[in-house]
């Protein structure tokens, strides 16, 4: 016990003499995460629209300006032809293209039903969708409307279905609230995984890890020595980022601080236990430096922090359930925005520990055998 | 006299490579103990067996009274160990560097004060207490890190080429030291290239791929071998050697 | 020249030597981008939902059926009341609650009007906006289908096609996008570390001594990265065409010339970060605390950068990836030629050289 005193003094006196790194390791993150998460924001918007008016009429021009009217869509110019439209669509200046065919006024009358064409960039699936959704909803106001300015009110009007939605615990739809907490945790991972894996091969590498290996110091403890300061300045770096959400964007969790912070070290248990599986698996900092990248990228992109898990094929939900980081990032949010409690988390917690002890088991074992 | 290390038909074999084969010799306490050899003669695999890092093949060794196969961990709270990149942290003081070693092999803080006080006097680095050891010159850093390697009072003392890169004076000085350690009762068990330091220990032994080719007294080895120093008895014993590096 | 060679040479053998950061340098990459571009995308599919029925007539049954039979909802469960829900919203387990008052078809054959109300997580917003607006659509054919059947007169219909990405998959947006990322993180990274490694072996300074001019050892140092990440490149271009059905459309010089100007931005980054480092951990933790999320989200292919705030647009356009992302998009998946991607590549152009010569003074100016 007394042993691991000395371990850490000395521990958190070489990290405190490190003024460069420090710096990189809380203020660049900081910044980050005050400026950045005005960048996220997936409403789609400004969706850039191409006409193709072979119509020329008074009908046509009154459906494009109800489209424009909106809000969604933006009349980026009426040009001569489908193919031109296109065209602007392929350089980007516009994201769909809508072709009003000739005489659609005095077809629909006749024929009682008339089609127009559009076509969509679909290389963003989600903005297509919701810009095609946009688009045939106005269509169909439209459409109800000049039914109504033409046939006068049916007698016989059709039923219909209308929908009320209300949004819970949300209600300002403030995407900073979801995206703020989820940032802080991509930016922890980082932090934790990166330094436990590097820090100890920096030892392996400049010899000073054979020095310790004399002493009577049991391994055990000396990684537990290493781990501690890491763990210790993440949850600095954590606490730094809530008050920066709160100071910046307004954000207090609605959940007790208890649970965050209690979920919080689980996670970072497992995190800094993968950490150290790296090192032993690596003999100089760039081997390290470069398996622990391929994770953090993989868990940062993967655990629904920018993309939702519940999309994924089937696969990759199950790796994705492997992965510590989705369940932090899902207990994060639920803990911070619903106010969720112990009980509620509970699986995730649960599936956090149990990674954690096989990351850490599997990890001292090897520590033992190979360092 | 009390034998604090002693080795019968010690081996250490990587794969099909022998890299020490049947190491048979003793040494006796407070005794300054040179193991010479060139590059790839195996040294610093038997050193590190005698220390506790590397389990032997096969053969017996007792280190201080204990086995190195099966209780490493007594071993090691009864030596000290100076490797070649003496490490010191760089980037914590000297006393802070003192206070870590000597609070990991259990001294209390009093004690810690006491021996602090003590190891900066005799090194006269009194003045450099608060200095980060990576502003120190090198001459300095070496001498800091054998006082640290055996802050604890251990039994033993093993130095992995202590020596390399520094003046003569500096040197001698280095060797003052060890003679004061020795006489307090250390044993010494050093590694060197330099042929002059092969005179001031009591004995001396030459490894040659793998084997110990020699072991007796300076004196001895230079009549046995015919020669003026030692720099000769080597060049005798080791210049067929078939090894080349480590 | 030939000095060049030879320690270009020199250079390959370090790295070829490493096996085991050789594996990585070339598999991570790969693997990543592969997995990435199978798992990834905007979409929002199978959100569990729960639906509370508590008029339980035809219509609302043949409705609940057709939500259930979408690809975007998964109905959890059926609850006979909503008392419960708030528990399994806590519990993170439903996203959306469509909830059916009683006397629903009642209601809509009498007075002509039924409301269906519907209640969305909004934790998530972006889900929430999003299966509120699938259950709408959902809504709106089923009423159009009524509306037919009654005989409706005068439909508008529209007729859409998905240009690109028919499909609607990940992949066409991630596949890039992650290139971008991957590219600009690991050759940041790489060449800082391993030259810091050298300063903080001592064999940068034999080099620095000897007569060949900086701007060789530089060049020679870059080499091995260079050629590796354009290794990196191919493989990935021929993974993409082969697994995920994105075969490269326009022009592969062109391509091809626009990422090697790309890697260089990030080598002459990665050279820029070393200058101040002292050690190999100060120039990984700046390389990635100080690339990877502005890489992220300014490169466009999270969320689109015209819907940022004016000087974070400003800020993305300072990022390179920003504008490798617009001309991969354009040359490998819509097959577009030099003509449309000029501007984009001068802009790369103009950065590579640009960070090239500054990274270059700064490097000879920290020897003096």
């Amino acid at each position: 016990m007394r042993t691991l005193l000395f371990l850490l003094e000395k521990e958190f006196r070489q990290m405190m003499r490190n003024r460069g790194l420090l710096s990189i390791l809380v203020i660049a993150p900081m910044i980050q995460l005050i400026l950045l998460p005005l960048a996220a924001d997936y409403t789609v918007k400004d969706i850039g629209m191409a006409v193709v008016d072979y119509d020329h009429s008074p009908f046509s021009r009154k459906l494009v300006d109800k489209i424009t009217a909106s809000g969604y869509f933006r009349l980026v110019g009426y040009e001569p032809s489908y193919k031109e439209a296109l065209n602007l669509v392929e350089q980007d200046k516009a994201d769909l293209a809508l072709q009003i065919p000739a005489h659609f006024e005095r077809d629909l009358v006749v024929d009682n039903n008339k089609d127009l064409y559009v076509a969509i960039n679909a290389i963003e699936g989600t903005k297509a969708n919701l810009g095609g959704a946009y688009l045939a909803s106005i269509v169909s106001d439209f459409n109800s409307d000049i039914r109504l300015q033409w046939l006068g009110p049916a007698p016989d009007a059709t039923p219909q279905i209308e929908v009320a939605s209300s949004n819970w615990y949300n209600p300002l739809l403030n995407f900073h609230l979801f995206m703020v907490p989820a940032i802080l945790v991509t930016l922890v991972t980082a932090i934790a995984s990166m330094q436990s894996a590097f820090n100890i091969v920096q030892e392996k590498e400049s010899g000073t890890i054979e020095q310790i290996n004399v002493t009577p110091i049991p391994k055990t403890l000396f990684i537990l020595g290493k781990l501690i300061p890491f763990l210790v300045l993440s949850v600095l770096v954590f606490t730094l980022g809530l008050l920066a959400g709160w100071a910046f964007y307004g954000i207090v969790p609605v959940g007790s601080l208890w649970v965050l912070y209690g979920s919080l070290v689980v996670y970072l248990f497992s995190m800094l236990g993968m950490g150290l599986l790296i090192s032993t698996y690596s003999g100089t900092q760039m081997q390290a430096m470069s398996l622990a990248f391929f994770f953090i990228n993989i868990f940062n992109l993967m655990s629904g922090v920018f993309t939702a898990v519940d999309s994924m094929p089937k696969w990759a939900q199950y790796i994705v359930e492997t992965f510590p980081t989705s369940h932090f990032i899902k207990i994060m949010r639920m803990v911070v925005l619903k106010g969720s409690n112990w009980g509620d988390i509970g699986y995730h917690l649960a599936a956090m520990a149990v990674i954690g002890v096989f990351l850490n088991g599997w990890a001292v074992l090897n520590y033992r055998k190979t360092v | 006299m009390e034998t604090v290390i002693h080795t019968e038909n010690l081996t250490k074999r990587f794969g099909s490579f022998v890299a020490c084969n049947d190491l048979t010799f003793d040494v006796h306490q407070g005794e300054i103990f040179g193991f010479l050899g060139a590059n790839g003669a195996g040294k610093t695999t038997a050193m590190r067996m005698l220390c506790g890092l590397l389990t032997p093949t096969s053969g017996q060794a007792n280190v201080a009274g204990f086995d190195v196969y099966s209780q490493t961990n007594k071993i090691k709270k009864r030596i000290g160990y100076m490797s070649q990149k003496f490490s010191l942290y760089d980037n914590l003081t000297v006393s802070e560097n003192i206070r870590f070693y000597a609070g990991i092999y259990g001294m209390r803080t009093p004690q810690i004060r006491t021996k602090t006080k003590t190891l900066l006097e005799e090194l006269s680095l009194t003045g450099e207490a608060k200095t980060l050891v990576q502003e120190l010159p090198l001459g300095w850093k070496q001498k800091l890190a054998f006082s640290v390697s055996v802050v604890h009072d251990p039994d033993i003392v093993f130095l992995d080429e202590p020596t390399g890169g520094v003046d003569p004076v500096t040197r001698r000085q280095f060797w003052d030291l060890i003679y004061f350690a020795a006489d307090k009762g250390v044993t010494v068990f050093v590694t060197t290239h330099y042929m002059d330091e092969a005179e001031y220990c009591n004995r001396v032994s030459i490894m040659v791929d793998g084997v110990i080719a020699a072991l007796d007294t300076p004196e001895g080895l230079k009549k046995t071998y015919a020669s003026n120093d030692m720099e000769e008895v080597f060049y005798r014993l080791a210049r067929n050697a078939t090894r080349k590096a480590d | 020249m030939k000095q060049l060679i030879v320690f270009i040479k020199k250079e390959f053998l370090h790295v070829f030597r490493d096996r085991k950061t050789l594996l990585m340098l070339f598999g991570l990459p790969i693997a990543q981008i592969v997995l990435f571009g199978f798992a990834l995308s905007n979409e929002i599919k199978n959100s569990k939902i729960v639906v509370v029925d508590y008029s339980k007539d035809p219509v609302s049954t043949q409705l609940t059926a057709e939500i259930a039979a979408s690809k975007y909802f998964n109905v959890a469960r059926s609850l006979s009341n909503a008392r419960g829900l708030e528990a399994a919203f806590k519990k993170g387990d439903i996203k959306m609650a469509v909830i059916f008052p009683e006397h629903f078809s009642d209601d809509l054959i009498h007075t002509g009007k039924a409301t269906l109300q519907v209640i969305a997580d909004a934790s998530d917003p972006n889900q929430a906006t999003t299966v509120t607006n699938y259950l709408t659509q959902i809504v709106t054919s089923f009423n159009a289908r009524l509306a037919q059947a009654a005989g409706q007169p005068l439909q508008i219909g529209s007729q859409t096609r998905m240009l690109y990405n028919p499909e609607l998959r990940g992949a066409p947006n991630f596949v890039p996008g992650v290139m971008a990322l991957v590219l600009m993180l690991v050759c940041t990274m790489m060449t800082s570390v391993s030259i810091v490694r050298e300063k903080e072996l001592g064999t940068m300074e034999i080099l620095l001594v000897s007569p060949f001019k900086t701007v060789y050892i530089i060049i020679a140092k870059l080499m091995p990265n260079l050629l590796i990440s354009i290794f990196n490149l191919f493989v990935i271009l021929i993974l993409s065409d082969v697994f995920l059905d994105l075969p490269v459309k326009g022009s592969l010089l062109l391509l091809l010339v626009d990422s090697i100007l790309f890697i260089m931005t990030s080598l002459s980054i990665g050279l820029l970060l070393s200058i101040n480092a002292k050690t190999q951990q100060a120039a990984m933790m700046g390389s990635l605390m100080g690339m990877m999320l502005p890489t992220m989200l300014l490169t466009g292919f999270l969320f689109p950068i015209e819907n940022m705030p004016l000087p974070l647009q400003w800020l993305a356009n300072a990022v390179p990836s920003r504008w490798y992302f617009i001309i991969v998009k354009r040359v490998m998946l819509k097959g577009m030629g030099l003509g449309s991607v000029w501007k984009e590549s001068s802009i790369l152009a103009g950065m590579a050289i640009l960070l090239f010569t500054i990274s270059l003074r700064r490097f000879k100016i920290r020897l003096q």
